[in-house]
């Protein structure tokens, strides 16, 4: 197995860290402890790899349109952001914020991460923060929290279902997993219909049990829940909201995941749907954490990889390379797409295929960083991100 | 349908492990069970006669508190008793674990499996207080050892078990004619025990007994009954005088004894009734719900032979090609899902976070409940359910999904890559569509949930 069975344990007793009773959403907080820095950060890993062209199309490119004829509609409206790039329509409700100059994107960005294109390491490196996997134990975010004094296990948490190796490590953070009976991402869902429709027994149980639990195929599965006898909101509106009242107390950063975002096929579907969590998810923060505190929150949202730039024969796109940085917040510098743009024309994507990404994708992170917990720039080069140079411009935070 | 190593760790082991090989041949899967019991020493539960010292101190601290005066002196030691309740609760969550890891570490698969056949097989149950978590520990005295030799052994051990006899309320039955029943009347027989023995343990529902046997059963049994501080107890004022005619056979005289009692069980386990219903159901547990009655025959055909020998009969089973017919059948109930997900993902004892019995309990205990399966409390002396179908069910399935998808990261942390670990759990049986799944998911652990919650890691 792992030939690495240190690294492992370590890895695993520190990712428990964390008081379930103290993470528990019923319990009241009895204290409120000086945090140790005043900015919120979010950041919100969307798993499977975002299509960065389709987020924020270029459409001033000349090469854009004809690479993408299936997956832009006609009757799609045009979100203008700034004469180059438009918005994807399934980020409409965030337009208000992009005006406020509360969102914005950096295009063609990306991990040191190349050439496999595989889901499970991109998103290790993606969390790591390291030059190469197996370089550092534990995520950037746990590493960065592991640098500030006075942090608590309170100062950060890890919510959901899915695994977040961006804050596990040394560190204590507060893990959370919300009470859900069974909530699977569209892609899960797809994928376990297929392995059950090959066995009749579990198949007729597998179809009763996912319409028993509504539709999870719609902005995440919204269920019956029991306690209640009502129908809960969708997970990731209540991560949000879980993760809005922890950041409204002595929380500073809240880490997360969206997925869905791997669209081999059926792409304008799968997308939509997927941004429309995202919508969801961001609009819920802001709307629960008031202006005051949302004044001073940063979210970020990344991906392992981008996707191929030509769209594929099912609709859909495949494993790219580079990528986008979204960013909102109360406290950015909202309303610009950041990053150097190369087009493109095949000469100048990577092998030919991918878009070519122009800057390191923690470099940004790491200047939020800088500003949000005042890590300066050696740690942030040295430990939290090892192996990044912080010279290029970054600029994300007012 | 020969031998194949890796369905003989699927079938009739813990399932495959990415670090421990599946046995070679029937004599290696065989082998193990003879052997020191390696996972008993490794993972030590404590045996039943331990346990009764619990329950010894707790007889006296409720003695001491009946007759302590005041508020504040019976609060002290009600205070106790909690302490030592809760003691046995987080024991019994390390016997829990200990369990999981035999599963998870194990060379001989079989070993564990029987140990899970039997208990359920002989299911017994504490009924209240700290009684109800002695279950381990009476499947590690009463079963674990017994598991090998003669049926008749084990169901000696099991039948006089205290655990059994408070189970089945046989502890206080007493002969309609016992000293004790004159001298105080309104108390005589309990035939719960009598019947269970005949109709689950030994001849099966449909064995040649009649009620007037479990009558005469229930007079046998008299005297059967335990103290805390002497475990079982033969009490000849319970017994009914006079000899038993059970299953056309005379047991007993003059003298009330435990002699005849064992008498009779020594001639029950080897019944030609309790041979075949042994047998079926061997072969359904661990090759199918409906058996192939050429191996129930073959199997049963060894039982007889052999006087019950089981290790004798376990190999019946194992050398005939029925019992290796390759497709995936049986699906396994939620504790032995888990375990084997355990198992594949190469479970380390520091990752169950044993001085926090709470967590195990959240990723293991009550998703076991969901999955309908609450550990170690079935609902009657027939233990759980065989059928396929009892487990498969929409809220049992989406329990299981929903465990495949979020504990395995908490148990383990870090999860292997999806792609591997379809090799590490499912060898050469993954199925196209699991392989799919396993580099098509969007997340790891996404990937070694859904291969966790494949058909085909559910069935063995």
């Amino acid at each position: 197995m792992t030939p690495d069975l240190t690294r492992r344990g370590f890895l695993t007793r520190s990712a428990l860290v964390g008081c379930s009773a103290a993470a528990s959403p019923l319990l009241t907080r009895v204290s409120f402890a000086a945090a140790p820095w005043d900015t919120r950060l979010v950041v919100i890993i969307l798993r499977g790899g975002m299509d960065a062209l389709d987020v924020v199309r270029p459409l001033g490119d000349p090469d854009y349109a004809k690479a993408r004829t299936g997956l832009l509609r006609r009757e799609d409206t045009v979100i203008d952001l700034d004469g180059f790039y438009a918005l994807h329509p399934g980020l409409q409700p965030l337009l208000p914020l992009w005006r406020a100059g509360e969102l914005g994107a950096v295009q063609a960005v990306a991990t040191p991460y190349r050439d496999k294109r595989s889901h499970f390491d991109g998103q290790d490196l993606l969390e790591a923060g390291s030059m190469g996997l197996g370089d550092v134990a534990g995520g950037w975010l746990n590493r960065a929290l592991g640098q500030v004094p006075g942090a608590s296990a309170r100062t950060g948490f890890a919510l959901g279902h899915g695994e977040m190796k961006l804050l596990a490590g040394e560190t204590s953070v507060t893990d959370w997993y919300p009470d859900t009976a069974l909530s699977l991402s569209p892609q899960a869902a797809l994928l376990a219909e297929q392995m059950m429709a090959e066995d009749p027994l579990f198949h007729g149980a597998y179809a009763q049990a996912m319409a028993l639990m509504g539709d999870g195929q719609e902005g995440g599965a919204g269920m019956d829940d029991p306690t209640k006898g009502k129908r809960r909101p969708p997970e990731h509106v209540n991560i949000a909201s879980y993760a809005a009242e922890q950041l409204r107390g002595e929380a500073r950063v809240v880490g997360f995941s969206l997925n869905g975002w791997d669209t081999h096929r059926a792409q304008t579907k799968g997308l939509t749907r997927a941004l429309k969590r995202l919508s969801q998810t961001i609009l819920t923060l802001k709307r629960e954490l008031g202006a005051p505190v949302w004044g001073k929150t940063v979210v970020l949202a990344m991906t392992e990889f981008g996707r191929t730039v030509r769209q594929n024969g099912t609709g859909g796109t495949d494993h790219g390379t580079g990528g986008a940085l979204l960013f909102a917040g109360g406290a950015v510098r909202g309303g610009q797409v950041l990053g150097d743009w190369l087009g493109l024309q095949e000469s100048a994507l990577l092998d030919r295929r991918d878009l070519m990404p122009t800057a390191d994708l923690r470099a940004y992170v790491a200047g939020v960083l800088q500003g949000v917990a005042g890590l300066d720039r050696t740690t942030l080069e040295r430990t939290v991100f090892p192996g990044l140079d912080m010279s290029g411009p970054t600029g994300l935070l007012l | 349908m020969r031998y194949s190593p890796e369905l003989a760790a699927i079938r009739f082991g813990c399932g495959l492990s990415p670090i421990v090989p599946p046995p070679r041949s029937v004599s290696d899967l065989l082998a193990g069970l003879t052997g020191p019991d390696e996972m008993a020493r490794t993972y030590p539960i404590e045996p039943f006669d331990r346990f009764q010292d619990r329950m010894i101190d707790l007889a006296a601290l409720w003695k001491a508190h009946r007759k302590a005066n005041g508020r504040e002196a019976k609060g002290t030691l009600r205070d106790r008793i909690d302490a030592t309740r809760n003691q046995a609760r987080r024991d019994a969550s390390v016997w829990f674990a200990h369990t999981l890891m035999r599963w998870t570490d194990t060379r001989t698969g079989l070993h564990e499996r029987l140990a899970f056949f039997w208990a359920d097989h002989f299911t017994a149950r504490g009924k209240n207080g700290a009684i109800r978590f002695s279950g381990l520990p009476y499947v590690e005295q009463a079963i674990r050892p017994n598991m090998t030799g003669y049926f008749s052994d084990l169901l000696i051990s099991v039948t006089t078990h205290p655990l059994m006899l408070q189970y089945l309320d046989q502890a206080y039955s007493v002969g309609p004619d016992s000293p004790i029943a004159r001298k105080r009347p309104g108390r005589g027989l309990n035939e719960n025990l009598a019947r269970e023995v005949l109709e689950l343990h030994t001849m099966g529902v449909d064995g040649a007994y009649t009620q007037d046997d479990i009558r005469a059963l229930a007079e046998l049994f008299a005297g059967l009954s335990f103290d805390w501080a002497g475990g079982f107890r033969y009490r000849a004022d319970f017994a009914q005088p006079g000899g038993e005619t059970v299953l056309g056979q005379v047991y007993g005289g003059a003298q009330a004894s435990l002699s005849p009692v064992l008498e009779f069980l020594r001639d029950l386990s080897v019944h030609p009734d309790t041979a075949r219903h042994i047998a079926r159901k061997l072969v359904v547990h661990f090759v199918s719900d409906r058996p192939d009655p050429d191996l129930v025959a073959h199997v049963a055909r060894r039982y007889r032979e052999s006087d019950g020998h089981l290790l004798t009969v376990y190999g019946a089973l194992l050398e005939h090609p029925a019992a290796w017919q390759p497709a995936l059948m049986n699906v396994k109930p939620p504790a032995d899902f888990v375990a084997s997900a355990c198992r594949a993902l190469h479970l380390r004892p520091k990752m169950l976070d044993l001085d926090r019995p709470g967590r195990l309990r959240r990723r293991i205990g009550r998703p076991l409940t969901g999955m309908g399966q609450r550990w170690m409390e079935p609902d009657g002396p027939d233990g759980w359910p065989e059928e396929d179908a009892a487990w498969v069910t929409p809220q049992g399935l989406a329990s299981r999904i929903s465990w495949a998808m979020t504990r395995p990261r908490q148990l383990v942390g870090d999860l292997p890559d999806p792609r591997r670990f379809q090799w590490d759990a499912l060898g050469s049986y993954a199925p196209a569509s699991v392989r799919f799944a396993a580099q098509a998911a969007e997340t790891r652990a996404e990937g070694v949930g859904l291969i966790l919650a494949s058909p085909t890691f559910q069935r063995r």
